[in-house]
C-alpha cells in the first residue's frame, strides 16, 4: 500500500504534523516506540531535525522525543 | 513490608523517594537518572516499611538493563506507589495498567500536578480514581505538597480487578480513560517551550551548546579559582602553615613520623604540594586542590542537569557519537565522568546493548579526566600557561574520539539508534540542586580523603623501603626512554592506583619542564585508573571485558604518551 501521503517521519518539514500510520520495524522497535507513545493512529508534531542525517525530534501529545535518523525513516505519517 | 516507587523515567520518582524516607537520593531532569534500586525505609501508622526507588521504566517489557532492573523488582514488592506525570497521562497510564494486571496493591500519586494548569490540562481526579479503581493523589514533589495524602492513602492502596490484555487492547483502555477524564484546552507555547524547541534545532542549537558549554566551563574556573585564591589557600597559608612549622620544632629529631606529618621544610616554609607529609600535603591536595573543584563542577553540572539540558546535548551530539559506536545519550554518563568515573560508568546503565556500554565505559576510564584529575592538572601545569593545559585537554579530546573510532570499527555490532524523551525544560528547585551538591561533595570527601591519607603514608614507607628506587630502574626504558620523563615519575604512575590527584601531586617535585609536565598529566589520566574506578568496570563489564579495556588501555598510554613527548620535543 503507497500511498503519496504516507511520508517517512524524517522527510517531515519542522512544524509540519500527521498521523503514524505505519512503523516498519521489527517487534522491538515496536514496543520501545510504543512504550514512549508513539504508534500508528497517533498524531505527531515534527520540531527539528539535525544536519547529517542526526535525530528527529518530534511532539507527541505533551511530550517530546528524539529519535535516531535510521528509526526515524521507518515511521510513516499521513500529512494533514 | 515493601513498597516500590514506580514509572515511568523522570516523573520524580527519586524526589518523592526522599520525601518519604529522608534518604537522600540524585535526582535530575533526564530520564535515566536512577540506573539502580535505592532503599529506604519510612514510618507507615506503628509499622517500619521500606521504600524501594526503582529505576524508570516505560513497560514491564523491558528494552534495557535500568529497565531489567525495573521488571524484575516488582516480584519483591507488596505494594506499588506508581509515579504517574499528569501532564503526559496517556504514556504513562500504560504501566500504571501494566501493574493492575500484575494483581500488585497499587496507589497513584499523580505528579507534577503544579504543571498541568498552565498547559492547560484539565484531569477529573474522581472519574480517574472510578476507572482505576485505586487511589490517586496529586502531588508536587519538589514542594513535598500531596506527600502526607500519599502517604495516608497507601494502605487503601487496591489491586481491583484487572484483566490481562494485549498490548494493542491496553492502549485502546488507555486511550479510552484519558479520554473520559482528561481535557486539553488550547494554549500559545511559553517562551521556556520556544527556547526548548530552538535547543534541538541545528543551528540555532549549535549556538546555545556552545554557549552553554563555554559559560559553564567559565563559571567553574571563576568558582573554583576563586575559592582556593581567596579562601583555601590564605586558610592555609596563614593559619595551618604556623601551626606546621610549630610541629616542625616539637618533632624535630624523630625523623620517620616528622617525615610522615609534615614531610620536608625548605628554608623554612611549608610547600604543601612538595613535602608528601600526612598534615602538609595530605590535607593540602584534598581541601584546596580538589574541593573548591569538586564544588564548583558539580554546582554547574546540577544546575545543567536540573535545568533539562543534558538530554538536548545528546540530540546535537547523536551524530558525531555515532562514530565512536555510541549514540547521543552516551554524552551523558561521559559529562558525568569528568565529576568521576564511578558514577560515570554505572551510568552507562542507561545505554541499551553491551557492546555501547563497553566502549562507553573504555573511553570514560581512560580519555575523560575526572574532577581530582582536573584541578591537579589545571593547579600544576597551569602555572606554566594556559596553553599547556589546553594541550593536555585537547590530547584527551583527540584520544577520545580517535579511540572511540577504532574500538567501534574492531568490535562487533551496530550502534543502536538513539531513542529518547526530552525533558521540558525547568527552573531547578534550588533545594535540590543544593543537597545534590551537598550529596556529592561529602561523597567525594568520604570516599577520598581516606585513600588520599593511605596514598601519602604509603609513599612515605616506599621511600624509606627504598621500593620506588627498585621499580624505577626497572622500568626507566618505558619512563624515560618512551616518555620522555625523568624514571622517579614512575612513582607517581603507580600511585596513580590509588588516587589520581596525589599521583599528579607527585609530579611537582620531580621539577619537570613544561613539556614534561604535559605527556606526565596526559600519562597519568590516561593510564590505569584509580582503584575506585577498576573495582566498578570489573563490576560492571566483568573480567574478559574488564581485562579488554586494560589492554586497550595500556597499549593507548604507551603509543599516545611517546607520540606527544616525540611531538613536544620537535615543536619545543
Amino acid at each position: 500500500m503507497l500511498d503519496r501521503r504516507h511520508v517517512p517521519l524524517s522527510r517531515l518539514e519542522a512544524g509540519q504534523s500527521g498521523k503514524v500510520v505505519e512503523i516498519q520495524g521489527g517487534q522491538g522497535m515496536i514496543n520501545r516506540l510504543s512504550a514512549l507513545g508513539i504508534r500508528p493512529g497517533k498524531r505527531v508534531t515534527k520540531v527539528s531535525s539535525m544536519f547529517m542525517r542526526g535525530p528527529v525530534t518530534i511532539q507527541v501529545g505533551n511530550a517530546q522525543v528524539a529519535i535516531g535518523f535510521g528509526m526515524a525513516k521507518r515511521i510513516l505519517v499521513e500529512l494533514g | 513490608m515493601n513498597i516500590l516507587l514506580m514509572g515511568n523515567p523522570n516523573v520524580g520518582k527519586s524526589v518523592i523517594f526522599s520525601r518519604l524516607t529522608g534518604v537522600k537520593v540524585i535526582a535530575s531532569n533526564y530520564p535515566g537518572t536512577t540506573v539502580n534500586y535505592t532503599h529506604g525505609f519510612m514510618k507507615l501508622g506503628d509499622e517500619i516499611v521500606e521504600i524501594t526507588d526503582v529505576p524508570g521504566t516505560y513497560t514491564l517489557e523491558p528494552t534495557s538493563e535500568a529497565e531489567e532492573v525495573a521488571a524484575q523488582m516488582l516480584d519483591t514488592g507488596d505494594t506499588v506507589i506508581n509515579v504517574v506525570d499528569a501532564t503526559n497521562l496517556e504514556r504513562n497510564l500504560y504501566l500504571t495498567l501494566q501493574l493492575l494486571e500484575r494483581k500488585t496493591p497499587v496507589v497513584v500519586a499523580l505528579n507534577m500536578w503544579d504543571d498541568t494548569e498552565h498547559r492547560g490540562i484539565h484531569i477529573d481526579l474522581e472519574k480517574l480514581r472510578e476507572l482505576l479503581g485505586v487511589p490517586v493523589i496529586p502531588t508536587v514533589a519538589v514542594t513535598a505538597q500531596g506527600i502526607k495524602e500519599l502517604v495516608d492513602n497507601i494502605p487503601r492502596a487496591a489491586s481491583p480487578d484487572t484483566p490481562v490484555r494485549s498490548s494493542d487492547e491496553r492502549w485502546a483502555a488507555v486511550g479510552s480513560i484519558t479520554e473520559q477524564v482528561q481535557q486539553i484546552t488550547h494554549r500559545h507555547h511559553t517562551w521556556r517551550e520556544r527556547l526548548g524547541d530552538a535547543s534541538v534545532q541545528p543551528l540555532t542549537g549549535g549556538i546555545m551548546a556552545l554557549v552553554v558549554l563555554a559559560g559553564a566551563f567559565t563559571i567553574i574556573r571563576l568558582i573554583g579559582e576563586s575559592l582556593i585564591n581567596y579562601a583555601l589557600n590564605p586558610l592555609f597559608e596563614n593559619l595551618w602553615a604556623p601551626v606546621i612549622l610549630r610541629l616542625s620544632d616539637l618533632l624535630d629529631g624523630t625523623d620517620f613520623l616528622h617525615d610522615v606529618l609534615i614531610g620536608r621544610i625548605v628554608g623554612g616554609e611549608v610547600d604543601f604540594v612538595e613535602s608528601l607529609g600526612l598534615l602538609t600535603t595530605g590535607l593540602y591536595v584534598p581541601f584546596a586542590m580538589v574541593l573548591p573543584y569538586i564544588v564548583s563542577f558539580y554546582l554547574v553540572l546540577g544546575l545543567l542537569e536540573d535545568v533539562g539540558y543534558l538530554p538536548r546535548l545528546a540530540v546535537l551530539m547523536d551524530t558525531i557519537m555515532h562514530r565512536l559506536g555510541l549514540h547521543g545519550y552516551a554524552i551523558i554518563p561521559s559529562m558525568l565522568g569528568l565529576g568521576c568515573n564511578v558514577p560515570a560508568i554505572l551510568a552507562t546503565r542507561i545505554l541499551e546493548s553491551k557492546r555501547e556500554r563497553f566502549i562507553a565505559a573504555t573511553l570514560i576510564s581512560i580519555a575523560i579526566p575526572c574532577a581530582a584529575s582536573q584541578a591537579m592538572i589545571i593547579g600544576l601545569v597551569g602555572q606554566h600557561g594556559g596553553q599547556y593545559v589546553a594541550i593536555v585537554y585537547g590530547t584527551l579530546f583527540i584520544v577520545w574520539v580517535i579511540l572511540g573510532i577504532i574500538i567501534n570499527r574492531l568490535t562487533k555490532g551496530l550502534s543502536p539508534e538513539l531513542l529518547i524523551e526530552i525533558p521540558p525544560y525547568r527552573w531547578p528547585p534550588w533545594q535540590t540542586v543544593l543537597q545534590k551538591l551537598w550529596m556529592r561533595t561529602y561523597g567525594f570527601l568520604r570516599e577520598a580523603i581516606p585513600i588520599i591519607l593511605g596514598a601519602v603514608l604509603l609513599i612515605n614507607i616506599l621511600y624509606v623501603l627504598g621500593v620506588f628506587d627498585a621499580i624505577a630502574n626497572f622500568t626507566a626504558p618505558v619512563v624515560s626512554g618512551l616518555w620522555g620523563l625523568p624514571k622517579e615519575a614512575v612513582t607517581a604512575i603507580v600511585i596513580g592506583f590509588l588516587r589520581k590527584d596525589v599521583a599528579l601531586g607527585m609530579l611537582a617535585p620531580l621539577s619537570l619542564s613544561a613539556n614534561q609536565l604535559v605527556v606526565g598529566s596526559v600519562v597519568l589520566a590516561m593510564f590505569f585508573p584509580c582503584i575506585a574506578t577498576f573495582v566498578v568496570l570489573l563490576k560492571e563489564l566483568g573480567i574478559t571485558s574488564m581485562l579488554k579495556a586494560a589492554g586497550i588501555m595500556i597499549i593507548t598510554t604507551l603509543l599516545v604518551g611517546g607520540a606527544l613527548n616525540l611531538i613536544m620535543q620537535q615543536v619545543g
